[in-house]
Protein backbone atom coordinates (compact mmCIF):
# COMPACT_ATOMS: atom_id res chain seq x y z
CA UNK A 1 0.00 0.00 0.00
CA UNK A 2 0.92 3.98 -0.23
CA UNK A 3 2.49 5.47 2.09
CA UNK A 4 0.20 8.37 4.23
CA UNK A 5 0.14 11.71 3.45
CA UNK A 6 -2.70 12.87 6.21
CA UNK A 7 -3.47 11.29 9.71
CA UNK A 8 -6.12 11.82 11.70
CA UNK A 9 -5.71 10.28 15.45
CA UNK A 10 -8.30 10.60 18.30
CA UNK A 11 -9.71 13.66 16.53
CA UNK A 12 -12.32 15.64 19.62
CA UNK A 13 -14.52 18.49 18.63
CA UNK A 14 -17.47 19.37 21.56
CA UNK A 15 -19.49 22.53 20.97
CA UNK A 16 -21.13 22.75 24.42
CA UNK A 17 -21.91 19.37 24.93
CA UNK A 18 -22.73 18.46 21.45
CA UNK A 19 -19.36 16.00 20.57
CA UNK A 20 -19.57 16.82 17.11
CA UNK A 21 -16.43 14.97 16.61
CA UNK A 22 -16.36 11.87 18.73
CA UNK A 23 -12.43 10.39 18.55
CA UNK A 24 -11.68 10.30 14.37
CA UNK A 25 -9.21 8.33 13.14
CA UNK A 26 -8.28 8.37 9.35
CA UNK A 27 -5.42 7.21 7.65
CA UNK A 28 -5.30 9.12 3.43
CA UNK A 29 -2.88 7.67 1.77
CA UNK A 30 -0.69 8.60 -1.08
CA UNK A 31 -2.72 9.30 -4.77
CA UNK A 32 -6.58 7.40 -3.23
CA UNK A 33 -9.77 9.25 -3.38
CA UNK A 34 -10.81 8.79 0.10
CA UNK A 35 -14.53 9.45 0.63
CA UNK A 36 -16.39 10.31 3.77
CA UNK A 37 -20.16 9.71 4.04
CA UNK A 38 -22.27 9.90 6.08
CA UNK A 39 -26.37 11.52 6.90
CA UNK A 40 -26.63 14.99 7.31
CA UNK A 41 -25.29 16.53 10.63
CA UNK A 42 -23.02 13.68 10.79
CA UNK A 43 -20.07 16.35 11.21
CA UNK A 44 -18.54 15.80 8.25
CA UNK A 45 -18.10 19.63 7.43
CA UNK A 46 -16.73 20.29 10.98
CA UNK A 47 -13.98 17.43 10.36
CA UNK A 48 -13.01 19.07 6.96
CA UNK A 49 -12.64 22.29 8.92
CA UNK A 50 -10.27 21.04 11.30
CA UNK A 51 -8.30 19.35 8.92
CA UNK A 52 -7.74 22.50 7.27
CA UNK A 53 -7.75 24.63 10.43
CA UNK A 54 -10.65 26.83 10.41
CA UNK A 55 -11.63 24.97 13.42
CA UNK A 56 -9.44 23.96 16.50
CA UNK A 57 -9.88 20.36 17.71
CA UNK A 58 -10.49 19.85 21.46
CA UNK A 59 -8.07 16.88 21.56
CA UNK A 60 -6.15 14.05 18.97
CA UNK A 61 -3.46 15.09 16.06
CA UNK A 62 -3.61 15.59 12.51
CA UNK A 63 -0.16 14.52 11.01
CA UNK A 64 0.23 15.83 7.46
CA UNK A 65 3.37 14.18 5.75
CA UNK A 66 4.93 12.98 8.92
CA UNK A 67 4.51 16.80 10.74
CA UNK A 68 2.01 17.67 13.39
CA UNK A 69 -0.04 20.43 11.68
CA UNK A 70 -3.00 20.20 14.80
CA UNK A 71 -2.52 23.31 15.89
CA UNK A 72 -0.99 25.34 13.02
CA UNK A 73 -3.21 28.37 11.38
CA UNK A 74 -5.12 27.45 8.47
CA UNK A 75 -3.18 29.27 6.22
CA UNK A 76 -0.24 28.09 7.14
CA UNK A 77 -1.11 24.97 6.04
CA UNK A 78 -1.63 25.54 2.63
CA UNK A 79 1.85 26.24 1.79
CA UNK A 80 2.61 22.82 2.82
CA UNK A 81 0.12 20.86 0.45
CA UNK A 82 -3.95 21.48 2.12
CA UNK A 83 -6.06 22.53 -0.49
CA UNK A 84 -9.71 22.75 -0.25
CA UNK A 85 -13.02 23.67 -1.88
CA UNK A 86 -16.03 25.30 0.04
CA UNK A 87 -19.37 23.63 0.17
CA UNK A 88 -21.02 27.02 -0.45
CA UNK A 89 -18.32 28.44 -3.29
CA UNK A 90 -16.63 31.40 -1.85
CA UNK A 91 -15.09 33.29 -4.67
CA UNK A 92 -13.64 36.40 -5.56
CA UNK A 93 -16.62 37.83 -6.74
CA UNK A 94 -15.49 41.30 -8.60
CA UNK A 95 -12.66 39.36 -10.51
CA UNK A 96 -12.89 37.71 -13.41
CA UNK A 97 -12.39 33.82 -13.92
CA UNK A 98 -8.82 34.08 -14.79
CA UNK A 99 -8.07 36.98 -11.75
CA UNK A 100 -9.28 34.16 -9.46
CA UNK A 101 -7.28 31.59 -10.91
CA UNK A 102 -4.46 34.10 -11.28
CA UNK A 103 -4.70 35.21 -7.78
CA UNK A 104 -4.56 31.40 -6.37
CA UNK A 105 -1.18 31.05 -8.59
CA UNK A 106 0.52 34.21 -7.49
CA UNK A 107 -0.75 32.87 -3.37
CA UNK A 108 1.49 30.15 -4.37
CA UNK A 109 3.90 31.29 -5.63
CA UNK A 110 4.89 34.15 -3.12
CA UNK A 111 5.90 37.69 -4.16
CA UNK A 112 2.79 38.54 -1.95
CA UNK A 113 4.50 41.26 -0.76
CA UNK A 114 5.34 43.18 -3.59
CA UNK A 115 4.00 46.45 -4.09
CA UNK A 116 6.63 47.57 -6.64
CA UNK A 117 6.08 44.90 -9.31
CA UNK A 118 3.04 44.89 -12.19
CA UNK A 119 1.29 41.92 -11.52
CA UNK A 120 -0.29 41.70 -14.78
CA UNK A 121 3.16 41.46 -16.11
CA UNK A 122 4.26 38.29 -13.97
CA UNK A 123 3.67 35.89 -17.16
CA UNK A 124 4.74 32.63 -15.33
CA UNK A 125 1.62 33.55 -13.40
CA UNK A 126 -0.66 33.57 -16.17
CA UNK A 127 0.90 31.00 -18.14
CA UNK A 128 0.10 28.83 -14.94
CA UNK A 129 -3.67 30.24 -15.08
CA UNK A 130 -4.14 29.38 -18.44
CA UNK A 131 -3.16 26.08 -18.66
CA UNK A 132 -5.14 25.30 -15.76
CA UNK A 133 -7.99 27.04 -17.55
CA UNK A 134 -7.35 24.94 -20.46
CA UNK A 135 -8.39 21.83 -19.34
CA UNK A 136 -11.24 23.24 -18.27
CA UNK A 137 -14.70 24.25 -19.74
CA UNK A 138 -14.45 27.44 -17.90
CA UNK A 139 -12.12 28.21 -20.23
CA UNK A 140 -14.79 30.26 -22.56
CA UNK A 141 -15.93 32.21 -19.38
CA UNK A 142 -12.30 32.97 -18.75
CA UNK A 143 -13.01 37.06 -18.64
CA UNK A 144 -15.98 36.94 -16.83
CA UNK A 145 -17.26 38.22 -13.68
CA UNK A 146 -17.23 35.84 -11.01
CA UNK A 147 -20.41 37.20 -9.64
CA UNK A 148 -21.71 36.22 -13.24
CA UNK A 149 -21.27 32.63 -13.14
CA UNK A 150 -23.75 29.69 -12.64
CA UNK A 151 -23.71 27.73 -9.71
CA UNK A 152 -21.75 24.98 -11.57
CA UNK A 153 -19.28 27.08 -12.61
CA UNK A 154 -18.49 28.52 -9.35
CA UNK A 155 -17.96 24.77 -8.08
CA UNK A 156 -15.54 23.67 -11.07
CA UNK A 157 -13.57 27.45 -10.58
CA UNK A 158 -13.36 26.49 -6.76
CA UNK A 159 -12.13 23.70 -7.68
CA UNK A 160 -9.43 24.62 -10.19
CA UNK A 161 -8.38 27.76 -7.56
CA UNK A 162 -7.53 24.74 -5.23
CA UNK A 163 -5.70 22.71 -8.03
CA UNK A 164 -3.63 25.98 -8.14
CA UNK A 165 -1.95 25.54 -4.89
CA UNK A 166 -0.75 22.32 -6.16
CA UNK A 167 -1.91 20.43 -2.70
CA UNK A 168 -0.82 17.35 -1.48
CA UNK A 169 -4.22 16.45 0.29
CA UNK A 170 -7.59 18.19 -1.14
CA UNK A 171 -10.24 18.31 0.90
CA UNK A 172 -13.25 18.36 -1.07
CA UNK A 173 -16.47 19.42 0.78
CA UNK A 174 -19.30 18.35 -1.68
CA UNK A 175 -18.65 18.74 -5.07
CA UNK A 176 -21.40 17.88 -6.62
CA UNK A 177 -23.92 19.61 -4.33
CA UNK A 178 -26.39 21.55 -6.51
CA UNK A 179 -25.13 20.10 -9.53
CA UNK A 180 -27.33 19.20 -11.96
CA UNK A 181 -26.64 15.52 -13.66
CA UNK A 182 -24.49 16.31 -16.78
CA UNK A 183 -22.48 18.71 -14.50
CA UNK A 184 -22.16 16.00 -11.93
CA UNK A 185 -20.96 13.80 -14.65
CA UNK A 186 -18.35 15.89 -15.43
CA UNK A 187 -17.03 16.85 -12.50
CA UNK A 188 -16.94 13.01 -11.48
CA UNK A 189 -14.88 12.83 -15.31
CA UNK A 190 -12.77 15.80 -13.70
CA UNK A 191 -11.94 14.16 -10.19
CA UNK A 192 -11.02 10.37 -12.03
CA UNK A 193 -8.72 12.64 -13.75
CA UNK A 194 -6.86 13.51 -10.68
CA UNK A 195 -6.69 10.08 -9.07
CA UNK A 196 -2.89 9.27 -8.22
CA UNK A 197 -1.84 13.06 -8.64
CA UNK A 198 -3.39 14.00 -6.21
CA UNK A 199 -4.80 12.84 -2.69
CA UNK A 200 -8.62 13.48 -2.17
CA UNK A 201 -10.80 13.33 0.95
CA UNK A 202 -13.88 13.91 -0.93
CA UNK A 203 -17.13 14.47 1.44
CA UNK A 204 -20.33 14.26 -0.56
CA UNK A 205 -23.99 13.33 -0.95
CA UNK A 206 -24.26 11.54 -3.80
CA UNK A 207 -23.67 8.24 -3.60
CA UNK A 208 -23.44 7.53 -7.62
CA UNK A 209 -20.29 9.52 -7.43
CA UNK A 210 -19.08 8.18 -4.62
CA UNK A 211 -19.11 5.08 -5.64
CA UNK A 212 -17.65 6.10 -8.70
CA UNK A 213 -14.88 7.72 -7.37
CA UNK A 214 -13.98 6.17 -3.94
CA UNK A 215 -10.69 3.81 -3.29
CA UNK A 216 -11.67 3.96 0.24
CA UNK A 217 -14.91 4.82 2.16
CA UNK A 218 -15.40 5.95 6.24
CA UNK A 219 -18.65 6.15 7.23
CA UNK A 220 -19.08 8.81 9.77
CA UNK A 221 -22.39 8.86 12.05
CA UNK A 222 -23.11 11.46 14.86
CA UNK A 223 -19.50 12.31 14.74
CA UNK A 224 -17.92 8.81 15.12
CA UNK A 225 -16.51 6.19 12.09
CA UNK A 226 -18.60 3.44 12.43
CA UNK A 227 -16.41 1.77 9.37
CA UNK A 228 -13.68 2.13 6.80
CA UNK A 229 -13.04 -0.16 4.10
CA UNK A 230 -13.58 -0.68 0.46
CA UNK A 231 -16.65 0.30 -1.33
CA UNK A 232 -17.67 -3.41 -1.87
CA UNK A 233 -17.07 -3.68 1.85
CA UNK A 234 -19.34 -0.70 2.24
CA UNK A 235 -22.15 -1.78 0.24
CA UNK A 236 -22.34 -5.30 1.81
CA UNK A 237 -22.42 -3.97 5.58
CA UNK A 238 -25.25 -4.46 6.93
CA UNK A 239 -24.08 -1.89 9.37
CA UNK A 240 -24.06 1.02 6.98
CA UNK A 241 -27.40 0.53 5.89
CA UNK A 242 -28.91 0.77 9.03
CA UNK A 243 -27.68 3.63 9.85
CA UNK A 244 -26.68 5.58 6.52
CA UNK A 245 -28.31 3.41 3.93
CA UNK A 246 -31.53 3.69 5.47
CA UNK A 247 -31.67 -0.56 4.69
CA UNK A 248 -33.10 0.32 1.42
CA UNK A 249 -31.78 -1.10 -1.88
CA UNK A 250 -31.07 2.07 -4.12
CA UNK A 251 -27.96 2.75 -4.04
CA UNK A 252 -26.64 -0.77 -4.74
CA UNK B 1 -4.77 50.63 -25.82
CA UNK B 2 -6.54 53.48 -27.25
CA UNK B 3 -8.18 53.96 -23.64
CA UNK B 4 -4.92 53.52 -22.35
CA UNK B 5 -4.05 56.59 -23.97
CA UNK B 6 -6.80 58.20 -23.61
CA UNK B 7 -6.36 58.06 -19.70
CA UNK B 8 -2.64 59.34 -20.14
CA UNK B 9 -3.71 62.26 -22.30
CA UNK B 10 -6.94 62.89 -20.16
CA UNK B 11 -4.16 63.28 -17.13
CA UNK B 12 -1.61 65.14 -19.18
CA UNK B 13 -4.27 67.36 -19.47
CA UNK B 14 -5.30 67.64 -15.99
CA UNK B 15 -1.55 68.18 -14.55
CA UNK B 16 -1.18 71.08 -17.19
CA UNK B 17 -4.60 72.45 -15.63
CA UNK B 18 -3.65 72.52 -12.41
CA UNK B 19 0.08 74.13 -13.39
CA UNK B 20 -2.29 76.76 -15.24
CA UNK B 21 -4.24 77.74 -11.94
CA UNK B 22 -1.56 80.74 -10.30
CA UNK B 23 -1.15 82.45 -13.85
CA UNK B 24 -4.79 82.47 -14.52
CA UNK B 25 -6.19 83.62 -11.27
CA UNK B 26 -3.66 85.98 -11.12
CA UNK B 27 -4.76 87.07 -14.04
CA UNK B 28 -8.26 87.02 -13.64
CA UNK B 29 -8.01 88.77 -9.65
CA UNK B 30 -8.63 85.20 -7.71
CA UNK B 31 -5.89 85.30 -5.31
CA UNK B 32 -7.16 83.21 -3.15
CA UNK B 33 -7.91 80.51 -5.54
CA UNK B 34 -4.64 78.69 -5.99
CA UNK B 35 -4.04 78.06 -2.09
CA UNK B 36 -7.55 76.08 -2.58
CA UNK B 37 -6.78 74.04 -4.99
CA UNK B 38 -3.14 73.53 -3.33
CA UNK B 39 -5.50 72.36 0.03
CA UNK B 40 -7.09 70.12 -2.32
CA UNK B 41 -4.00 68.50 -3.81
CA UNK B 42 -2.78 67.87 -0.46
CA UNK B 43 -6.09 66.36 1.14
CA UNK B 44 -6.13 63.95 -2.21
CA UNK B 45 -2.85 62.11 -1.16
CA UNK B 46 -4.83 62.23 2.19
CA UNK B 47 -7.89 60.92 1.13
CA UNK B 48 -6.07 58.38 -1.48
CA UNK B 49 -4.65 56.92 1.15
CA UNK B 50 -7.34 56.04 3.67
CA UNK B 51 -9.07 55.05 0.01
CA UNK B 52 -6.04 52.74 -0.11
CA UNK B 53 -7.90 50.61 3.47
CA UNK B 54 -11.05 51.67 3.13
CA UNK B 55 -11.47 51.36 -0.49
CA UNK B 56 -9.13 48.72 -1.76
CA UNK B 57 -8.44 46.65 1.46
CA UNK B 58 -12.04 47.19 3.16
CA UNK B 59 -10.76 48.06 6.53
CA UNK B 60 -13.25 51.09 7.57
CA UNK B 61 -11.21 52.93 9.45
CA UNK B 62 -12.47 56.08 11.51
CA UNK B 63 -9.19 57.35 12.70
CA UNK B 64 -7.15 58.23 10.08
CA UNK B 65 -6.91 61.43 10.23
CA UNK B 66 -4.27 60.49 13.23
CA UNK B 67 -1.43 59.60 11.16
CA UNK B 68 -2.22 62.94 8.96
CA UNK B 69 -2.14 64.81 12.45
CA UNK B 70 1.24 62.99 13.17
CA UNK B 71 2.68 63.93 10.09
CA UNK B 72 1.72 67.68 10.38
CA UNK B 73 3.33 67.91 14.24
CA UNK B 74 6.74 65.96 12.76
CA UNK B 75 7.33 68.83 11.06
CA UNK B 76 5.64 71.22 13.27
CA UNK B 77 8.04 69.69 16.45
CA UNK B 78 11.23 69.72 14.10
CA UNK B 79 11.03 72.88 12.84
CA UNK B 80 9.90 74.21 16.49
CA UNK B 81 13.48 72.54 17.73
CA UNK B 82 15.28 73.97 14.74
CA UNK B 83 14.09 77.69 16.07
CA UNK B 84 15.01 76.97 19.76
CA UNK B 85 18.24 75.30 18.92
CA UNK B 86 17.38 72.62 21.68
CA UNK B 87 17.27 68.78 20.02
CA UNK B 88 14.66 66.76 20.97
CA UNK B 89 14.79 64.64 24.06
CA UNK B 90 18.34 66.33 23.90
CA UNK B 91 19.41 64.20 20.56
CA UNK B 92 17.24 64.76 18.05
CA UNK B 93 18.13 68.11 16.46
CA UNK B 94 15.77 70.00 14.50
CA UNK B 95 15.59 70.62 11.11
CA UNK B 96 13.57 73.09 8.72
CA UNK B 97 15.01 71.64 5.53
CA UNK B 98 11.78 69.94 3.18
CA UNK B 99 13.85 67.04 2.16
CA UNK B 100 14.09 65.85 5.96
CA UNK B 101 10.88 66.88 7.48
CA UNK B 102 9.02 65.27 4.94
CA UNK B 103 10.52 61.95 5.02
CA UNK B 104 10.16 62.09 8.95
CA UNK B 105 6.79 62.84 8.43
CA UNK B 106 6.44 59.48 6.55
CA UNK B 107 8.57 57.34 8.64
CA UNK B 108 6.94 58.72 11.89
CA UNK B 109 3.24 58.02 10.78
CA UNK B 110 4.33 54.76 9.24
CA UNK B 111 5.45 53.58 12.60
CA UNK B 112 2.51 54.86 14.80
CA UNK B 113 0.38 53.01 11.73
CA UNK B 114 1.93 49.95 12.34
CA UNK B 115 1.67 49.92 16.29
CA UNK B 116 -2.48 51.30 16.15
CA UNK B 117 -2.77 48.69 13.01
CA UNK B 118 -1.25 45.99 14.98
CA UNK B 119 -3.87 46.14 17.89
CA UNK B 120 -6.76 47.81 15.80
CA UNK B 121 -6.13 44.91 13.05
CA UNK B 122 -6.88 42.14 15.58
CA UNK B 123 -10.77 43.16 15.47
CA UNK B 124 -12.88 43.87 12.57
CA UNK B 125 -16.39 45.26 11.40
CA UNK B 126 -17.53 47.69 13.63
CA UNK B 127 -14.91 46.73 16.50
CA UNK B 128 -12.52 48.19 14.38
CA UNK B 129 -14.31 51.55 13.56
CA UNK B 130 -14.63 52.05 17.34
CA UNK B 131 -11.12 50.86 17.87
CA UNK B 132 -9.02 53.34 15.17
CA UNK B 133 -10.96 56.07 16.40
CA UNK B 134 -10.26 55.58 20.10
CA UNK B 135 -6.92 55.46 18.89
CA UNK B 136 -6.54 58.53 16.68
CA UNK B 137 -8.63 60.62 19.81
CA UNK B 138 -6.04 59.57 22.02
CA UNK B 139 -3.78 61.01 19.72
CA UNK B 140 -5.54 64.16 19.76
CA UNK B 141 -5.62 64.61 23.93
CA UNK B 142 -2.15 63.54 24.03
CA UNK B 143 -1.08 66.61 21.60
CA UNK B 144 -3.51 68.81 22.58
CA UNK B 145 -1.67 68.29 26.41
CA UNK B 146 1.90 69.03 24.96
CA UNK B 147 1.72 72.85 25.92
CA UNK B 148 5.46 72.93 25.02
CA UNK B 149 3.86 72.96 21.52
CA UNK B 150 1.39 75.20 21.83
CA UNK B 151 -1.20 72.97 23.21
CA UNK B 152 -4.85 73.43 21.87
CA UNK B 153 -3.70 76.38 19.75
CA UNK B 154 -1.04 74.52 17.77
CA UNK B 155 2.16 75.80 16.84
CA UNK B 156 3.53 78.55 14.31
CA UNK B 157 5.92 77.67 12.10
CA UNK B 158 7.78 81.05 11.73
CA UNK B 159 10.05 80.74 9.11
CA UNK B 160 8.87 78.30 5.90
CA UNK B 161 10.59 74.86 5.39
CA UNK B 162 13.80 75.12 2.86
CA UNK B 163 14.45 73.51 -0.86
CA UNK B 164 17.15 73.89 -2.64
CA UNK B 165 16.96 77.25 -2.57
CA UNK B 166 13.43 78.29 -3.29
CA UNK B 167 11.49 80.22 -1.66
CA UNK B 168 8.65 78.24 0.08
CA UNK B 169 7.10 81.37 1.85
CA UNK B 170 5.89 82.27 -1.55
CA UNK B 171 2.62 80.69 -1.95
CA UNK B 172 3.06 79.83 -5.85
CA UNK B 173 6.39 78.06 -5.87
CA UNK B 174 4.75 75.58 -2.93
CA UNK B 175 1.82 75.26 -4.94
CA UNK B 176 3.97 73.66 -7.77
CA UNK B 177 6.09 71.89 -5.12
CA UNK B 178 2.84 70.51 -3.56
CA UNK B 179 1.66 69.44 -7.30
CA UNK B 180 4.78 67.60 -8.12
CA UNK B 181 4.61 65.91 -4.99
CA UNK B 182 0.62 64.61 -5.71
CA UNK B 183 1.73 63.48 -9.34
CA UNK B 184 4.44 61.58 -7.43
CA UNK B 185 2.64 60.40 -4.74
CA UNK B 186 -0.21 59.13 -7.28
CA UNK B 187 2.03 57.78 -9.71
CA UNK B 188 3.48 55.65 -6.34
CA UNK B 189 -0.25 54.60 -6.01
CA UNK B 190 -0.51 53.54 -9.32
CA UNK B 191 1.89 50.99 -8.72
CA UNK B 192 1.19 49.96 -5.28
CA UNK B 193 -2.42 49.13 -6.33
CA UNK B 194 -1.32 46.97 -9.48
CA UNK B 195 1.12 45.27 -7.86
CA UNK B 196 1.27 41.63 -6.25
CA UNK B 197 0.07 43.11 -3.19
CA UNK B 198 -2.07 45.01 -4.54
CA UNK B 199 -3.59 42.21 -5.98
CA UNK B 200 -4.19 40.19 -2.41
CA UNK B 201 -5.52 43.38 -0.72
CA UNK B 202 -8.25 43.74 -3.24
CA UNK B 203 -9.05 39.66 -2.26
CA UNK B 204 -8.87 39.83 0.81
CA UNK B 205 -11.77 43.33 0.74
CA UNK B 206 -13.62 40.77 -1.28
CA UNK B 207 -13.49 37.39 0.56
CA UNK B 208 -10.99 36.77 3.82
CA UNK B 209 -11.97 33.61 4.18
CA UNK B 210 -11.33 32.26 0.55
CA UNK B 211 -7.91 34.52 1.03
CA UNK B 212 -7.04 32.38 4.04
CA UNK B 213 -7.51 29.38 1.90
CA UNK B 214 -5.22 30.38 -0.44
CA UNK B 215 -2.72 29.90 2.11
CA UNK B 216 -2.69 33.90 3.03
CA UNK B 217 -2.27 34.91 5.99
CA UNK B 218 -4.39 38.17 5.42
CA UNK B 219 -3.70 39.75 8.91
CA UNK B 220 -0.08 40.75 7.96
CA UNK B 221 -1.23 41.61 4.60
CA UNK B 222 -3.97 44.28 6.41
CA UNK B 223 -1.37 45.23 8.64
CA UNK B 224 1.32 46.17 5.69
CA UNK B 225 -2.13 48.05 3.92
CA UNK B 226 -2.56 50.00 7.05
CA UNK B 227 1.12 51.48 7.68
CA UNK B 228 1.62 52.31 3.60
CA UNK B 229 -1.84 54.05 4.26
CA UNK B 230 -0.66 55.96 7.12
CA UNK B 231 2.30 57.01 5.80
CA UNK B 232 0.62 58.68 2.64
CA UNK B 233 -1.34 60.53 5.61
CA UNK B 234 1.78 61.52 7.31
CA UNK B 235 2.82 62.54 3.88
CA UNK B 236 -0.01 64.72 3.20
CA UNK B 237 -0.24 66.27 6.72
CA UNK B 238 3.49 67.38 6.69
CA UNK B 239 2.80 68.91 3.80
CA UNK B 240 0.00 70.99 5.08
CA UNK B 241 2.12 71.85 7.82
CA UNK B 242 4.77 73.21 5.53
CA UNK B 243 2.07 74.81 3.12
CA UNK B 244 -0.10 76.99 5.76
CA UNK B 245 3.70 77.20 8.63
CA UNK B 246 1.19 75.90 11.37
CA UNK B 247 0.69 73.09 12.88
CA UNK B 248 -2.90 71.81 14.53
CA UNK B 249 -4.18 69.52 16.83
CA UNK B 250 -7.49 69.95 14.80
CA UNK B 251 -5.87 67.76 11.94
CA UNK B 252 -6.19 64.88 14.14
CA UNK B 253 -9.64 65.68 15.56
CA UNK B 254 -12.13 62.73 14.71
CA UNK B 255 -14.09 64.93 12.64
CA UNK B 256 -10.82 65.57 10.63
CA UNK B 257 -11.38 61.74 10.22
CA UNK B 258 -14.98 61.50 9.00
CA UNK B 259 -14.28 64.23 6.93
CA UNK B 260 -11.51 62.61 4.93
CA UNK B 261 -14.22 59.77 4.80
CA UNK B 262 -17.16 61.86 3.25
CA UNK B 263 -14.34 62.64 0.55
CA UNK B 264 -13.68 59.10 -0.15
CA UNK B 265 -17.65 58.39 -0.38
CA UNK B 266 -17.75 61.43 -2.44
CA UNK B 267 -15.38 60.71 -5.28
CA UNK B 268 -15.84 57.12 -5.02
CA UNK B 269 -14.84 53.88 -2.82
CA UNK B 270 -12.45 51.64 -3.96
CA UNK B 271 -11.96 53.78 -7.00
CA UNK B 272 -8.57 54.96 -8.39
CA UNK B 273 -9.21 59.27 -9.00
CA UNK B 274 -12.09 59.46 -6.69
CA UNK B 275 -10.04 61.29 -3.68
CA UNK B 276 -9.06 63.79 -5.84
CA UNK B 277 -12.61 64.82 -7.30
CA UNK B 278 -13.71 63.86 -3.61
CA UNK B 279 -11.30 66.65 -2.26
CA UNK B 280 -12.10 68.93 -4.62
CA UNK B 281 -15.56 68.49 -4.41
CA UNK B 282 -15.31 68.45 -0.49
CA UNK B 283 -13.67 71.87 -0.41
CA UNK B 284 -15.15 73.61 -2.97
CA UNK B 285 -18.79 73.33 -1.52
CA UNK B 286 -17.17 74.08 1.71
CA UNK B 287 -15.64 77.32 0.55
CA UNK B 288 -18.23 78.77 -1.76
CA UNK B 289 -21.28 77.18 0.47
CA UNK B 290 -19.95 78.64 3.86
CA UNK B 291 -19.51 81.88 2.17
CA UNK B 292 -23.09 82.01 1.89
CA UNK B 293 -24.60 81.18 4.52
CA UNK B 294 -23.30 79.61 7.91
CA UNK B 295 -25.96 76.50 7.99
CA UNK B 296 -23.39 75.04 5.27
CA UNK B 297 -23.13 71.92 6.64
CA UNK B 298 -27.36 71.35 6.03
CA UNK B 299 -26.48 72.40 2.26
CA UNK B 300 -23.61 70.10 2.15
CA UNK B 301 -25.85 67.41 3.51
CA UNK B 302 -28.46 67.58 1.01
CA UNK B 303 -25.41 67.09 -1.36
CA UNK B 304 -23.76 64.39 -0.22
CA UNK B 305 -26.72 62.17 0.38
CA UNK B 306 -27.54 62.99 -3.56
CA UNK B 307 -24.34 62.22 -4.35
CA UNK B 308 -23.97 58.94 -2.37
CA UNK B 309 -27.93 57.64 -2.92
CA UNK B 310 -27.75 58.77 -6.88
CA UNK B 311 -24.75 58.09 -8.21
CA UNK B 312 -23.65 54.69 -7.16
CA UNK B 313 -19.89 54.97 -6.69
CA UNK B 314 -19.50 58.79 -6.31
CA UNK B 315 -18.55 60.96 -8.64
CA UNK B 316 -16.04 59.10 -10.09
CA UNK B 317 -18.66 56.78 -11.13
CA UNK B 318 -20.82 59.22 -12.29
CA UNK B 319 -17.38 60.69 -14.78
CA UNK B 320 -16.99 57.07 -16.00
CA UNK B 321 -20.79 56.51 -17.02
CA UNK B 322 -20.79 59.75 -18.56
CA UNK B 323 -17.95 59.45 -20.63
CA UNK B 324 -18.56 55.77 -21.52
CA UNK B 325 -22.32 56.56 -22.79
CA UNK B 326 -21.09 59.16 -24.78
CA UNK B 327 -18.20 57.56 -27.02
Amino acid sequence: MSSTILFVEGLVKRFSGLVATDDVTLDLRDGLIHALIGPNGAGKSTLINQLCGELAPDAGHITLMGRDITHMAAADRVPLGVGRTFQVPSLLDDFTVRENIGLAVQAHGGGNFRIWDRVAVRRAIWERADALLADSRLKERREAPVADLSHGERKQLELLIALAGEPKILLLDEPMAGLGPVESQEMVAFLLGLRGKVTILLVEHDMDAVFALADVISVLVYGRIILTGTPDEIRDSAEVREAYLGGEEESC
Amino acid sequence: MSRTVSIALGLALVILVLALVPPISQALGERSFPSLVARIMIYAIAVASLNLILGYGGMVSFGHAAFFGIGNYVVGILYYHHAEGVPLWGIIPGTDQLLITLPAAVIVAGIAALAIGAMALRTGGVQFIMITLAFAQMLYFFFVSLQQYGGDDGMIIRKSNQLFGLNLRDKMVMYYVILVIMVLFFAALWRVVNSSFGAVLAGIRQNERRMTALGISTYRYKLYGFVLAGMGAGLAGGLMAVFLRFASPDTLHWTESGELMIMVLMGGVGTFFGPVLGAAAYLFLQTYLSAWTEHWQLVFGLILLVVVLGTRGGLSGLLSRLTRGRS
